[in-house]
């Protein structure tokens, strides 16, 4: 239980960051939080030759309005982002999903940068990111670029990163008038990883209907996925009271849910229903009452 | 003479743990928890799981829970780090440790100090908890003994305390 050996620096910029990342290739590993990689390396899971700890570098800390994005830096902390003004107004979704990770230590700890480039395929953070169309953007001594969230997010514990690239912001679209999201999250225990969870948002049209809607789920497969498409005809329904209980049915109904050994996939189809009907309601709730 | 031979090798750090500058060498691998007990003999802190699950080992850096077992101690220079013996240091038990005495909240002792040091810091953010709320704090801390009931009991009155002691 004692990491293998590593060499250690902390660049406070990130230009410095980003040249120890280049000239470290293959061996070198980012540390942010470290609430994800430390029980890999003390399992020698991870095994690399240096690390990069970013954590002096203040700029990657900071939570600002970009136009119509909310820009958010790798390293903002899951407690600072459940209790930011600027994300319970303009991305609620992703301040409730930040509450629920972890324990209270740990959320003090964790990045948002570290849960998403570690990809776990049962946290909260990439889920929220793919369901609110996040933008990745990330940094190397070669240049820039900015990825989606659904090309992000390649397999478990796999992303779009390159070893010598680093995830400097996560850039999330505003919340608009008359939005609203939902958040659910299925396991055993407080603070374990979820079985299953589900994050939908809505923005209700002028008549009956909705205008806009995002579903996305976690821990049916190595990836969270989007489900929307396979409602398309319930969801277009006018409001009644069991709208939210159809689209969710039938998004259980048709999606593919892969073995795994943490849950049965009829127990895991049935929370997709019962996650996906009471994100649902959440997200209704808080449009009609415009919170 | 120690000689630094590469960078795997024990480097000079400089720590400030409760207050007064320690000064070590240690690899860069070493956990801040190791480094806590064995260099600085501060056996406050216990070691269980060694993955961050367990929580017997929180520390408060800059103020804030963290697991020392999921840091480094090369990571804490610059830091304050606070374990659990600043808490009863001036000889009176702290809030959340007479509250726990009084409550009988431990039995073995081993969690404890995890669950002093992260209350503690819980409490000063969340003066008027729940006792839902103080059930899923502690879910952070994993206690083999009590069944939580006492511990979350010991937390109701170490609340109340300390809103009567910053009401007055």
């Amino acid at each position: 239980m004692k990491p293998a050996r590593f060499a250690y620096e902390a660049p406070t910029t990130l230009e410095g960051a980003l040249k120890s990342l280049a000239a470290a290739g293959d061996g070198g590993k980012v540390i942010a939080g470290g609430q994800s990689l430390a029980p890999m390396l003390n399992m020698r899971l991870a095994r690399p030759d240096r690390l990069i700890d970013i954590n002096a570098i203040t700029e990657l800390g900071e939570i600002a309005i970009d136009g119509d994005q909310l820009s958010i830096g790798a390293l903002v902390r899951h407690d600072a982002l459940a209790h930011s003004e600027l994300v319970k107004r303009h991305c609620p979704l992703l301040a409730h999903a930040a509450e629920t990770i972890g324990h209270y230590a740990i959320r003090k700890r964790g990045t948002i940068g570290g849960s998403l480039a570690h990809a776990d395929p049962a946290a909260q953070l990439p889920l929220v990111a793919l369901a609110l169309d996040a933008e990745m953007d990330i940094r190397s001594a070669r240049g820039s670029r900015v990825v989606a969230a659904r090309d992000f997010f390649v397999s478990v514990f796999s992303t779009a990163l390159d070893p010598d690239e680093l995830l400097v912001k996560v850039k999330i679209p505003l919340l608009p008038a008359g939005g609203s999201a939902g958040f659910r999250l299925f396991n055993r225990r407080a603070g374990d990883f979820a079985i299953v969870s589900v994050a939908a948002t809505l923005l209700r049209g002028s008549d009956d209907k909705i205008a806009g809607l995002r579903l996305a789920i976690g821990g049916i497969g190595p990836v969270p996925v989007r489900a929307e498409h396979l409602a398309v005809r319930e969801a277009s329904e006018p409001f009644s009271e069991h709208w939210s209980a159809r689209v969710a049915a039938t998004v259980a109904g048709a999606i593919d849910i892969e073995e795994n050994e943490r849950a049965p996939v009829a127990f895991r189809k049935e929370l997709v229903a019962a996650l996906t009907r009471e994100a649902l309601d959440e997200a209704l709730e808080k449009a009609c009452c415009g919170s | 003479m120690l000689r630094i031979m590469s960078e795997l090798d024990p480097v000079p750090l400089v720590l400030n743990i409760n207050g007064a500058t320690h000064r070590l060498f240690a690899e860069p691998r070493r956990l801040l928890s190791d480094v806590l007990r064995e260099d600085c003999v501060l056996t406050g802190l216990h070691i269980g799981c060694e993955h961050g699950v367990c929580g017997a080992c929180t520390v408060l850096f800059d103020g804030a829970p963290a697991r020392a077992c999921l840091m480094y101690a090369v990571q804490a220079q610059g830091h304050e780090i606070t374990t659990v013996e600043a808490f009863g240091a001036s000889g009176e038990l702290s809030v959340v440790q007479q509250a726990l005495h009084e409550e009988h909240g431990l039995q073995c002792g081993f969690c404890t100090p995890g669950i002093v040091v992260t209350m503690e810091a819980w409490l000063a953010e969340h003066p008027n908890p729940t006792e839902a709320e103080i059930r899923d704090a502690l879910s952070g801390n994993l206690c083999r003994c009590t069944g939580y009931h006492n511990i979350v009991a010991a937390i109701v009155k170490a609340a109340a305390r300390r809103r009567e002691a910053n009401a007055t």
